[in-house]
């Protein structure tokens, strides 16, 4: 049985893989060049992020970028008190980016698994996304966490939603009756997790219901699923006004703050999850007449009036499950065929000389005024004069006999130009750790060397070594070769 | 036979080429034009010069009606024809060359499949179709996910191998494109399915194939007659002839796909 995939290995390399980025974020965290964000646990953020984003998901929205690094921001804080809050904010930005994976084309991640099939060991693509983005019917952007997003986070991995969802509630019921709160605490999360990923299954039933009444089969698939649903939200709805009733003395007659507080965080987790609940079956509800609606409107038409191709069942289906490869051809042909001609566009001498003398269009539709910038004058950041410089250059142009540090200095004093003595001894102690690298580099002929024999320097101004001080010539590799 | 045409006859054949080649003008609102079409109609001399006509600066004459106007098409080679990679190419590429233009054709594909739903559709010369951006991206994602629950059903692995990317499904490179992404100017960015479908729809709305109605859904626009004729006569077989050579699609199945046959019993 060697030969037969190994669904289970397969599926747990999948999970693993869909944790691999909340581990890239701490692994690349002491790159980020704004900020020591060593101190930030980038992991435990993203999580955070994904929880705030689940959370905030119901039917038709989701949460908003803005909304999401709002509800961030204190557990970052928390984090790190002493950094500024804008760093909390670039943070939070950073680790939502990065869930989302802004950058890719694709915006989302990709790992490499091996799965062995009858053809032999081979390595597939697993490609899945954490956050992903939609758009609104307003046309707004949204966030919501994708199933292997909440898959991570609520760390059940490969499990059926409708179980998973029987046993968190059995156990909550058990947690509180020992009075156990945080543990209650714990499922009753996960619980509202279960809820949110179960109505995301259903919606996305409904809109593909709404959009095409012929994709989804109606006889018998949605009513089965619409009466399961409603099944499991009245399972659901007495289950948890029953934890309700039970937190809820809990929560009043205890004495002790602390659980009286946890008691209350579970009263609203709770509350939470039913209201979910109400919104699903008012849902379920519509869905019925939702489907009659769009029967109306899509449904009657005559047998065909001649002989044409179903475009959806004979083209599109078709070319969407042929591989890339083989795919070009037959959608190019049809965009070919179906885009129409255009007249190539030759403008005549005459209206070229117009086109060209004609004023450029206001784009004012585009941009804003451009707000003209207040530039204040640069400071003057040359300590030493252009004459200076030059006259340094001059005096530490030493090809043969090195020369003292004290010696040029003098020099330089002599000449009477100020700031020239303090330019020299600069210059020198940067020779003291010559750039030979780059002088090669940029093709420089010489470099001045410093060299401390431990002499020290007798100077009014200076205090150190007395540096001695020669220029090298650079010997070029290439230009050796050039010669030879 | 010898057909004799006047200069007069062959400069109003290629005047109701001309015509064709403006798109948003249509007989109705052109006295000149409206009398072409139908001299085009009545006149089997005139049909033939304005074919020849078409013909020799590398056009076809798909249908002249009083709907339409005169619907054109490039043969290939011409001078007139829009080819896929000078369309594709206007789109920011980082990707691959060719999944992008398989996306774009993919695009136009799903836009002709929900402007005309059923095959009665595209032969009924009065029925107009609405499509609009989020229908369309809807729409390419509903099939996805229907092939993929088949290929969840089959319990094939069918992910994608690591070392032969051209054999990924299409579907699959659609799914994993995003279908809106947050633009730092609150625009749709151009590379996500949504701004490839807004994309299509405003040029397919250039060509007289669509006329805008609202701003509804990302921007919701109608059919045209010309539309309808493109696709019928020219585009749907040009595509199916591909996948028949490729033996994916079985002729048989006419039809078959259209649910709404079954309800009849209902």
């Amino acid at each position: 049985m060697t030969g037969l995939a190994d669904e289970g290995l397969t599926r747990r390399l999948k999970a693993l893989a869909c944790t691999a980025p909340l581990h890239d974020l701490d692994a690349r965290k002491a790159k980020l060049d704004w900020a020591d964000a060593t101190i930030y646990q980038m992991a435990e953020i993203a999580l955070h992020t994904i929880d705030q984003v689940t959370i905030a998901m119901d039917f038709d929205t989701g949460a908003g970028h803005d909304e999401v690094i709002d509800r961030l921001l204190p557990f970052i804080a928390q984090q790190a008190p002493s950094r500024m809050p804008e760093e909390h904010v670039r943070v939070a930005k950073w680790v939502l980016d990065n869930l989302i994976n802004v950058g890719t084309t694709d915006r989302g991640f990709r790992r490499v698994y091996g799965s062995i099939g009858p053809g032999g060991y081979q390595r597939r693509q697993f490609d899945f996304k954490l956050l992903v983005e939609l758009a609104a019917r307003d046309g707004e952007v949204y966030l919501r966490a994708t199933d292997e997003a909440i898959n991570v986070l609520v760390g059940a991995l490969d499990t059926d939603v409708e179980s998973a969802q029987i046993a968190a509630e059995v156990k909550l019921e058990n947690l509180i009756n020992r009075g156990r709160l945080a543990d209650a605490k714990l499922a009753a999360e996960q619980a509202r997790y279960r809820t949110v990923q179960y109505g995301e299954t259903l919606r996305a039933k409904l809109d593909a219901t709404r959009r095409d009444v012929r994709s989804v089969d109606w006889e018998r698939e949605v009513p089965e699923l619409l009466d399961s649903a409603l099944s499991h939200i009245e399972a659901r709805f007495r289950a948890e006004n029953a934890i309700l009733k039970n937190i809820t003395t809990a929560r009043d007659e205890t004495e002790d703050l602390d659980r009286k507080r946890r008691a209350a965080e579970l009263v609203d987790i709770v509350g939470d999850c039913i209201r979910r609940h109400t919104r699903l079956q008012s849902r379920l509800a519509d869905a019925g007449a939702v489907f009659r609606a769009e029967q109306d409107r899509q449904q009657f038409s005559g047998p065909p009036q001649r002989a044409t191709l179903d475009l959806f069942g004979q083209l599109l289906v078709p070319t969407l499950g042929l591989p890339l490869a083989d795919a070009v051809a037959p959608v190019e042909h049809f965009f070919h065929a179906a885009a129409g001609i255009t007249a190539p566009v030759v403008p005549s001498l005459s209206s070229l000389v117009s086109l060209l003398l004609r004023p450029a269009p206001e784009r004012d539709q585009l941009v804003g005024e451009i707000p003209e910038p207040e530039l204040m004058p640069a400071e003057v950041s040359d300590k030493f004069g252009d004459d200076v410089w030059r006259r340094a250059d001059e005096l530490l142009d030493l090809p043969e006999v090195p020369r003292r540090l004290s010696g040029l200095l003098e020099e330089a004093r002599r000449s009477r130009q100020p700031g020239l003595a303090a330019l020299v001894a600069l210059r020198a102690v940067h020779a003291y750790s010559p750039g030979v690298g780059a002088a090669r580099r940029q093709g420089d002929r010489s470099v001045l060397l410093a060299v401390d024999d431990g002499t020290l320097l007798d100077d009014p101004e200076f205090g150190g070594a007395d540096l001695l001080l020669s220029t090298a010539s650079v010997e070029r590799a290439d230009e050796e070769e050039e010669v030879a | 036979m010898a057909l004799s045409h006047s200069s007069v006859d062959a400069e109003a054949a290629a005047r109701l080429v001309a015509f064709g080649m403006r798109p948003k003008q249509l007989p109705a609102r052109d006295v000149v034009y409206g009398d072409l079409v139908r001299r085009y109609g009545e006149d089997n001399a005139f049909k033939a010069l304005t074919h020849a006509v078409a013909a020799g600066l590398g056009l076809m004459v798909l249908e002249v009606n009083q709907q339409a106007g005169a619907v054109l098409a490039a043969t290939d080679e011409s001078v007139f024809e829009i080819k896929m990679d000078s369309y594709a190419r206007q789109a920011k590429i980082r990707e691959r060359r060719e999944t992008e233009k398989v996306l774009h054709g993919l695009i136009h594909l799903a836009t002709a499949a929900l402007g005309y739903p059923r095959p009665d559709d595209l032969a009924n010369d009065t029925y107009i179709g609405r499509v609009s951006v989020e229908q369309v991206d809807a729409m390419v994602r509903e099939a996805a996910r229907m092939l993929d629950e088949r290929a969840a059903v089959a319990e094939a692995n069918n992910d994608p191998l690591a070392d032969a990317p051209e054999l990924e499904q299409a579907w699959r490179a659609y799914t994993r494109r995003p279908a809106a992404a947050a633009t730092k100017d609150g625009r749709l960015a151009a590379d996500t399915t949504r701004g490839m479908v807004s994309r299509a729809l405003r040029f397919l709305a250039d060509q007289g194939f669509l006329v805008p109605v609202s701003d509804e859904q990302g921007g919701t626009y109608r059919t045209t007659p010309r539309y309808q004729i493109q696709v019928r006569e020219l585009a749907a077989d040009a595509a199916f002839d591909d996948l028949l050579a490729l033996d994916v699609v079985a002729v048989a199945t006419a039809g078959g796909t259209l649910r709404a046959a079954a309800s009849d019993t209902l």
